[in-house]
């Protein structure tokens, strides 16, 4: 076996790199998903839940209280194109694009190039039904600052070495 | 340090971990219908325990699971004979870098009463974690892994689960950027198995025990800072030699404080999270030492803090502790559970060597005596003065000695640098307490923001 394979602490995951979040608050690759919240510029009680689906690059954008997004008809809004943006900045464009699956035609992607790629396939809208779950992911992203610290030893951390090695 | 033990073979190491490796590779395919080379994996785990208390559950599970009949418990049993042999491996690895630092080690206790714990959401954990080694690494979907996101939202609730929540938080976020499996180019066959059978243990009820607890009085005199972390979890653990108060010989200690965090919340702002709650971060950054009054501790060694049993003492270089009272401080004992080589982290003090960095990979070995002791700088804090280029270009460090991937190594917590002819000491932890330094007091002001934003987003839209 590899050393990769053989060892207790191989790195999996690279680190998010830092980036201001005034913005988009939350982006992340799951569920088959790029998905995220993004601030209203207008309105501070009112965020946009917006999602591209992983290969068929299905959009959705909606307001928290299941407005849909007047911008996401016919292809990405400008929520969307943040959300790329953003997750180009805390995951690196490379882990992005693998994650959803895009080829971009030549050299490095760029959060630009990813958004260009994936435009020209004219995805399709996704129906809305993953909003609810983003936005409680969300949530429970925002609940984590609230749980208390502990000074009882968590062994368990021995498995998770720091790493200087980003995205 | 007697580094030539560091390089000599431990007898029986390669055989248990040989059947440890055969294990894990089962779990790579999954055993819902297991093949023919897997069921040998299993058997092969169980003639490993053959001798043990262990040997004939660990037998009749192998039975159950190669003919892909296997239930909880025997996924259990084989979680018990992992952790045995590598609890043996543990054992000898200590035992070998004990005598190669010279270090007397206390006797293990016994076991303190278990604390129970919300059995329904064990049970639930252990559940997901049946259903895992069922469909085995390479058949990862998002489904299978999102079997976990409510046990672990309603462990992180209950502070007496933080163990088992941190552990399945951390696990769980890399099976999930690790879909699907099918896909995937190279698997954490060793690391994947580990927290699964760490998870698996945690499940049972009264597994982790309640610390039994005694109190210290005397002088602490840190040493380093290690910080460990997952995108939602950090843990800082200060290394020190406490000296009593009666006089009595000084002993190794460690004083943890953990938190859960978003996972953009980095560096400085780690550091932000952890700061208010243990002011040994500030005193160890700073050089001090603290005075302690009736702080608790276990019998493993680990303090558990609280600010109001300690106060500020005189500063003290932790490179004159690592040069005069860590040859004479005792080793604490490894609690049962804690028996696995990933948990050996011995404070060692080394000086007199020679340094070299590969230019291509960066990596640094130090070589003593004849010796060569590879050097992870990848574990360096990225908020922190402490970087891969100064341990390369150090005559002395204070680090924590431990074993991964089939060898020892050094994790530096510390260095003494030369600059302009001047020793200078950089400390991993010297920001844990906040900073005076340009680059450091950036970063502690964009993660001040970012924690501003996210608190500001949740004071709106939380518990709406």
């Amino acid at each position: 076996m590899s050393d990769f394979e053989r060892s207790s602490t191989a790195r999996v995951i690279p680190p998010a790199r830092p980036r201001k979040l005034a913005k988009v608050p939350f982006v992340e690759l799951a569920d088959g998903r790029l998905q995220g919240v993004v601030s209203s510029g207008s309105d501070i009680e009112r965020v946009y839940v917006s999602s591209v689906a992983a290969g068929t690059y299905a959009y959705a954008c909606s307001t928290n209280n299941n407005r849909p997004c007047g911008g996401a008809r016919g292809g990405f809004c400008k929520h969307i194109g943040a959300l790329i943006t953003e997750a180009v900045l805390q995951y690196g464009a490379e882990r992005v694009a693998r994650y959803l699956r895009v080829d971009v035609a030549d050299g490095e992607p760029t959060a630009q190039s990813l958004n260009f790629t994936m435009g020209q396939t004219r995805p399709s809208p996704a129906d809305s039904k993953a909003a609810a779950s983003v936005f409680s992911r969300f949530l429970r992203h925002l609940a984590y600052l609230e749980l208390p610290p502990t000074t009882a030893p968590l062994p368990e951390m021995q498995w998770f070495a720091s790493t200087r090695a980003v995205a | 340090m007697r580094m030539d033990l560091l390089s000599e073979p431990v007898d029986g190491l390669d055989e248990a971990l040989a059947a440890v490796d055969a294990f894990d590779r089962t779990l790579a395919a999954g055993l819902l219908r297991p093949q023919p080379a897997q069921a040998e994996g299993l058997f092969g785990l169980a003639d490993a325990v053959a001798a043990s208390p262990l040997a004939a559950r660990v037998a009749e599970a192998a039975d159950k699971a190669a003919a892909g009949a296997a239930g909880e418990d025997h996924f259990l049993a084989f979680a018990a004979a992992r952790a045995a042999l590598l609890g043996a491996a543990h054992d000898a690895l200590t035992a070998r870098a004990d005598e190669a630092t010279g270090r007397t080690r206390a006797d293990a206790p016994a076991p303190a009463a278990p604390a129970e714990h919300a059995p329904n959401l064990l049970a639930a954990a252990r559940s997901w974690l049946s259903d895992l080694a069922r469909t085995g690494w390479q058949g990862l979907d998002h489904d299978v892994v999102s079997g976990s996101s409510q046990v672990v939202s309603a462990m992180l609730s209950d502070p007496g689960l933080r163990r088992p929540a941190a552990l399945l938080d951390g696990f769980a976020a890399e099976l999930a950027a690790s879909c699907p499996g099918a896909t995937l180019d190279r698997i954490p066959v060793r690391r994947w198995a580990d927290l699964w059978t760490r998870g698996m243990l945690l499940t049972v009820p009264g597994a982790a025990p309640a610390p039994a607890v005694d109190t210290l009085t005397g002088r602490l005199l840190p040493l380093g800072t290690d910080l460990q972390e997952h995108a939602t979890a950090a843990q800082a653990q200060v290394h020190a030699v406490f000296e009593p108060a009666d006089g009595s010989t000084p002993r190794l200690v460690r004083a943890s404080v953990s938190v859960p965090k978003p996972d953009t919340v980095l560096g400085a702002g780690v550091w932000q999270l952890l700061r208010p709650h243990m002011s040994l971060l500030a005193a160890a950054g700073e050089g001090r030492s603290m005075d302690l009054t009736g702080m608790p501790v276990t019998a493993e060694g680990d303090l558990i803090w609280q600010d109001e049993r300690a106060r500020a003492g005189e500063p003290v270089d932790p490179f004159a502790t690592a040069r005069v009272a860590l040859p004479t401080a005792d080793a604490p004992a490894t609690a049962p559970l804690d028996r696995h080589p990933v948990l050996l982290a011995h404070p060692v003090f080394l000086e007199g060597y020679g340094a070299e960095q590969d230019a291509e990979t960066q990596t640094v070995t130090f070589t003593l005596a004849g010796q060569r002791l590879p050097v992870d700088t990848d574990r360096l804090p990225v908020a922190g003065p402490l970087t891969p280029q100064a341990v390369a270009g150090s005559t002395a460090c204070v680090g924590l000695l431990r074993w991964d991937a089939g060898g020892f190594f050094l994790q530096p917590l510390a260095v003494e640098t030369t600059v302009r002819k001047k020793t200078v000491a950089l400390h991993a932890g010297a920001w844990a307490g906040g900073t005076t330094d340009k680059t450091g007091a950036k970063a502690e002001k964009a993660a001040t923001d970012a924690v501003a934003v996210l608190r500001e987003r949740a004071g709106r839209l939380l518990r709406k």
